[in-house]
């Protein structure tokens, strides 16, 4: 299904239009990695250097951090969890929110409103009191039927995919609503049914959508905190979380706490360049009425 | 249409309320108090005390398979970092669903003994862990509140003590660490010189604002809770005590502005890096290493008086810093529990934990032992056993910490940025903290 | 009949999990949370909240009461983070929108500043925040070497972690932290923008600029009513990068409303009084959202006609 980039623009760009966009970039650039190279040199510091002022150019210099960080926390066995986590909780939220974003878009029923407004209200209370009431519920659902939630990652990718939900729902029907319906209609026409339509159509069409909403749901999933704090153990327990165990009783190991963001950022940007050709396959041009 | 809405309102409030009401209960049906249905099992769940959690276990497993050959109980450990252990605590408290035995910051003793989560070491229970005479009394203290039967037994002590850098004092010709917080100041004025400063304060950090103000209004003779446990922060001796420490940037100008806002340790690296002659610090030996001190070029000295000499309610110099053990009282392994807190408080293995973590054994026991007479350890011992007293212990000490912790924060803040900090202003910022503590 | 049955059961099957999963995650717990409001939940009685008494409206009226210190600092406190969001929304919204459509035609390196850009977003908040809060710091932070030692713009180092500075450098991080999100959001939102449209504005002889005020602006309001809403809750309720960048005790001007809520739930254990504070935002949300929605809408709806 992968199309070709579109053609660059036909209209030609002005000077200011490209002076604008350059500059505007380069000083993008500079805000969103001034962090980052803060980040990777302080990563390459011994630790008694870290909190020394700032230089440009570090003068002290080690890699060790790199390898300490395996050892400090386990760090690898965090990863996966975090892995297997959010992954699953991407998944399955997409899933959900489609079909849930194709029945809003596409029918009218009762209770279309109520659902969608009901959805977004749970984004106005504050997660921290969420916390109790759902780990007391998991607790009683364990009791009551076996099933451990907590201290499970089941649990926490059941919490996670519901997170992402209420936005990622919103988002679909959006596109999904720009979307031309005859393009369904043609699909019911030739003898699918409404779930054919949904997926020979409409999920095609709304790739960059469904992207950008799967990024999302994995990065709630990926950076969560509160609720990874209370709701894993030892086993269980994700990066977000286990990045503090590098601030520890007797030091604060921040070169490694770097080094170690570092090291576990780098598939996730990876996955976002590879990603990111999916976010711009659109709906070609032609295709549309 | 509208009908509808109302139906389904109606049906998900009904559902809600089914599971809460279930929810509620099935907490409560779990917390009555424990017994022995599970006597081969126990969970341990232990604060982060070592240089990082893999440290923990390695230094926590071998004790614990000692402790499976004498009994035949196999302990599960869990190391629980800082940042989750409250957070983790209150979710076992509220759902009944916790280990058997944990580790708890002493500071926190009141406020979970509040919850009724922890059982109570009465004198039977006591008698079962060999008594109450083994503990170090002022660390005792600090497992509870005053009156009532302990909720924890320290396990791990600690005590503030004074840190001096012997070259710096050496260079500015003072001959011995101060005694007096007016020698601080002098000796402090002069180090100060040339970028380095007499002292550094973590004057970012809530909790050590919390520290030093309490022991100074201790040695001004007052207390932030009176005796029934209302809230007493704005008294004159007080806002003295407040006042003496927020000096410390403000008008003694012995500590550097940039100290208002450390909350990372910034001040330990500032002292071990030579920025600061003096830090006052709990047993600081293996943070001033990793940041590059060796122990010869340090001293430690007890924290100043206000008067050489102080006696009685005058002479506290430090907070009873440590950690104290607790049991779980809906654990299904009552008797392997306290097997297990009699075992983690016997003699030998006080001296093991606390040799390795550097801390102080608060078992009178384990005291002699040689690991704990290096010259630092013997003067924090000393000022444990003789005048350090627990911070208040109520169940609302936590609102203490964050409202008067943030108010110091902000008149550090002040004080950094050039304003003058007046007795007024001082006074003005307690009242306003205490105005917002819950009424009890 | 049983086809007719199955068209209007068809969208209710559909939302079935999502609904299952709300009302599981997000419903019932929030319920609890209201029902929490009402009670007198202590440290002394969440063992056993069924048994805590009920508190009536206690926890709402001393939330309320302005006069007392508590309703003071909580009504500062609602200001600060209000102020606090639309700074933050706005701009990030700005940047987000600005780097989209700068970057909607192919030029070299596109590919690359693209990820570039999502950056911030995939590094853990923890972390990220702390490295902030170090660029911050007044000795020894790159913000004040630039500013002050290298442009020479400021005659003294200023501390951004306390006192005032601290709102800008609160607003600063949490602009860094979200705008790639916007970015992501309205680049995808961008592809659904049909290239006739730019070719026929082109043949009328619109420039870019009147292009992009004319046919891309315009066509993202969809994804803009539903992404400037969403920033908007979760700015208001973000957690996170004050509690990294401050700690425990946020300073006066930078003290938003969650960490304040945090503190009279958790950090002092009142249950009660922490849902009742909660409750008061849910309100004030709804009724934001509310008009937000209808505005929106409506101008949607007259655009569309």
């Amino acid at each position: 299904m992968r199309k070709p980039p579109p053609p660059p623009s036909p209209m030609a760009q002005p000077k200011s239009f490209i002076w604008t966009r350059r500059i505007f970039l380069t000083l993008l650039t500079v805000f969103t990695l001034a962090p980052v190279y803060v980040m990777l040199s302080s990563s390459l510091k011994p630790l008694q250097d870290v909190q020394g002022s700032f230089r440009w150019i570090p003068s002290g210099f080690t890699f060790r951090p790199y390898i300490d960080i395996w050892h400090t926390v386990p760090l690898a066995k965090y990863f996966v969890n975090s892995v297997i986590v959010s992954v699953s909780a991407t998944v399955a939220s997409v899933a959900v929110a489609i079909f849930a974003a194709y029945a809003v878009s596409r029918y009218r029923f009762k209770g279309r409103k109520f659902f969608t407004v009901t959805v977004l209200s749970t984004q106005m209370f504050p997660g921290i009191l969420f916390l109790l009431p759902l780990f007391l519920i998991f607790v009683n659902i364990g009791n009551a039927t076996g099933i451990a939630l907590y201290g499970s990652r089941g649990g926490l990718i059941l919490t996670y995919l519901t997170f992402s939900l209420p936005f990622s729902i919103w988002m679909l029907v959006g596109y999904f609503d720009s979307i031309p319906r005859d393009l369904d209609e043609a699909a019911m026409v030739d003898g699918c049914g409404p779930l054919g339509a949904l997926f020979r159509v409409v999920v095609p069409a709304a790739v960059p959508g469904i992207v950008a909403v799967s990024v999302y749901a994995f990065m709630t999933a990926w950076g969560e905190v509160l609720f990874a704090s209370v709701m894993t153990n030892d086993t269980t327990r994700t990066l977000a979380v286990g990045l503090q165990g590098y601030a520890t009783q007797t030091d604060v190991y921040w070169n490694q706490v770097m080094a170690a963001s570092l090291v576990v950022s780098v598939p996730v940007v990876a996955g976002f360049l590879l990603l990111q050709r999916y976010l711009v396959v659109g709906l070609t041009a032609g295709a549309v009425k | 249409m509208r009908t509808y809405h109302r139906a389904v309102a109606a049906t998900a409030i009904a559902a809600a309320m089914a599971l809460t009401a279930s929810a509620c209960g099935g907490g409560s049906s779990s917390n009555d108090s424990g017994g022995n249905s599970s006597p081969k099992t126990l969970t341990y769940w232990a604060s982060n005390q070592g240089t990082s959690l893999e440290n923990d276990k390695q230094v926590l497993e071998p004790e614990l398979k000692k402790f499976e050959q004498q009994t035949g109980i196999k302990v599960k450990l869990e190391v629980v970092p800082w940042s989750d252990l409250l957070n983790r605590i209150l979710a076992a408290a509220t759902s009944g669903q916790g280990p058997d035995v944990l580790n708890i910051g002493n500071t926190w003793s009141a406020s979970l003994q509040a919850t009724g989560a922890l059982l109570p070491f009465d004198a039977t229970t006591f008698s079962k862990i060999g008594g109450k005479d083994r503990f170090v009394s002022a660390a005792l203290a600090a497992a509870g509140a005053q009156g009532k039967d302990p909720a924890a037994v320290p396990l791990y002590s600690l005590a503030y003590g004074l840190y001096y850098n012997k070259k710096m004092f050496a260079d500015a010709g003072i001959a011995a660490p101060p005694t007096t917080w007016d020698e601080l100041v002098a000796d402090g004025k002069k180090l100060t010189k040339d970028g380095k400063y007499g002292l550094a304060v973590e004057g970012g950090n809530g909790s050590e604002n919390i520290h030093h103000a309490f022991v100074l209004a201790k040695q001004h003779g007052s207390d932030f809770f009176d005796a029934s446990g209302k809230a007493t922060f704005d008294t004159p001796e007080n806002v003295a005590a407040v006042k003496q420490y927020i000096d410390f940037i403000g008008k003694d100008k012995i500590a550097a502005p940039g100290n208002a806002e450390y909350a990372a340790n910034q001040s330990l690296a500032d002292f071990a890096t030579g920025k600061a002659g003096m830090l006052m610090w709990q047993a600081a030996a293996s943070s001033l290493k990793s940041h590059g001190m060796k122990p010869e070029d340090y001293g430690v000295a007890p924290v100043p008086f206000q008067t050489a000499g102080a006696t009685g309610a005058h002479a506290i110099n430090s907070m009873v810093a440590g950690i104290n053990l607790a049991v779980f009282k809906n654990t299904k392994n009552l008797d392997g529990s306290l097997k297990f807190v009699n075992f983690m408080t016997s003699a030998a293995e006080q001296k093991t934990l606390n040799a390795t973590y550097g801390s102080l054994p608060p078992v009178k026991d384990a005291q002699s032992d040689p690991a704990f007479s290096t010259p630092d350890l013997k003067t924090l011992a000393e000022v444990l056993a003789k005048s350090a007293a627990p911070l208040p212990q109520v169940p609302n000490e936590s609102q203490f910490e964050t409202l008067v912790g943030t108010a110091m924060k902000e008149l550090f803040a002040q004080a950094a940025s050039g304003k003058d900090v007046t007795t007024d202003s001082v006074k003005n910022a307690l009242t306003k903290a205490q105005q917002q503590m819950p009424a009890s | 009949m049983i086809a007719r049955l199955r068209r209007i059961g068809l969208p209710y099957l559909l939302l079935l999990p999502a609904l299952l999963l709300e009302l599981l995650i997000h419903l019932i717990p929030m319920i609890v949370g209201i029902v929490m409001s009402f009670k007198q939940l202590t440290q002394f009685f969440i063992r056993d909240w069924g048994a805590a008494p009920w508190a009536g409206l206690d926890n709402y009226r001393v939330a309320v009461d302005f006069d007392a210190p508590v309703g003071q600092a909580l009504l500062h406190s609602f200001w600060v983070t209000l102020c606090f969001t639309v700074l933050a929304v706005g701009l990030s919204w700005l940047l987000g929108t600005a780097a989209a459509i700068l970057m909607q035609d192919a030029f070299r390196g596109r590919g690359f500043l693209r990820a570039i850009f999502l950056v911030p977003y995939a590094l853990p908040v923890y972390a990220a925040v702390i490295t902030w809060s170090f660029m911050f710091q007044r000795d020894t932070g790159l913000i004040n070497h630039v500013i002050h030692d290298q442009l020479h713009l400021t005659s003294e180092r200023s501390f951004w972690l306390i006192g005032d500075n601290s709102f800008t450098a609160l607003v600063t991080v949490s602009v860094w932290r979200s705008w790639p999100f916007a970015f992501l959001c309205l680049m995808a939102g961008l592809q659904n923008i049909p290239r006739e449209l730019y070719e026929a504005a082109s043949m009328d002889g619109a420039g870019v600029w009147q292009q992009i005020r004319r046919i891309t602006l315009p066509s993202l309001r969809p994804v803009n009513q539903v992404l400037v809403l969403v920033l908007f809750l979760w700015t208001f309720n973000d957690f996170n990068t004050p509690y990294v960048l401050f700690g425990r005790s946020a300073p006066e001007a930078a003290d938003l409303i969650s960490i304040h809520i945090y503190q009279s739930s958790f950090v002092t254990w009142n249950f009660g009084s922490g849902s009742a504070m909660s409750v008061l935002l849910l309100l004030f949300l709804l009724v934001v959202t509310a008009i937000y929605l209808l505005v929106t809408s409506r101008r949607r709806d007259a655009a569309d006609a």
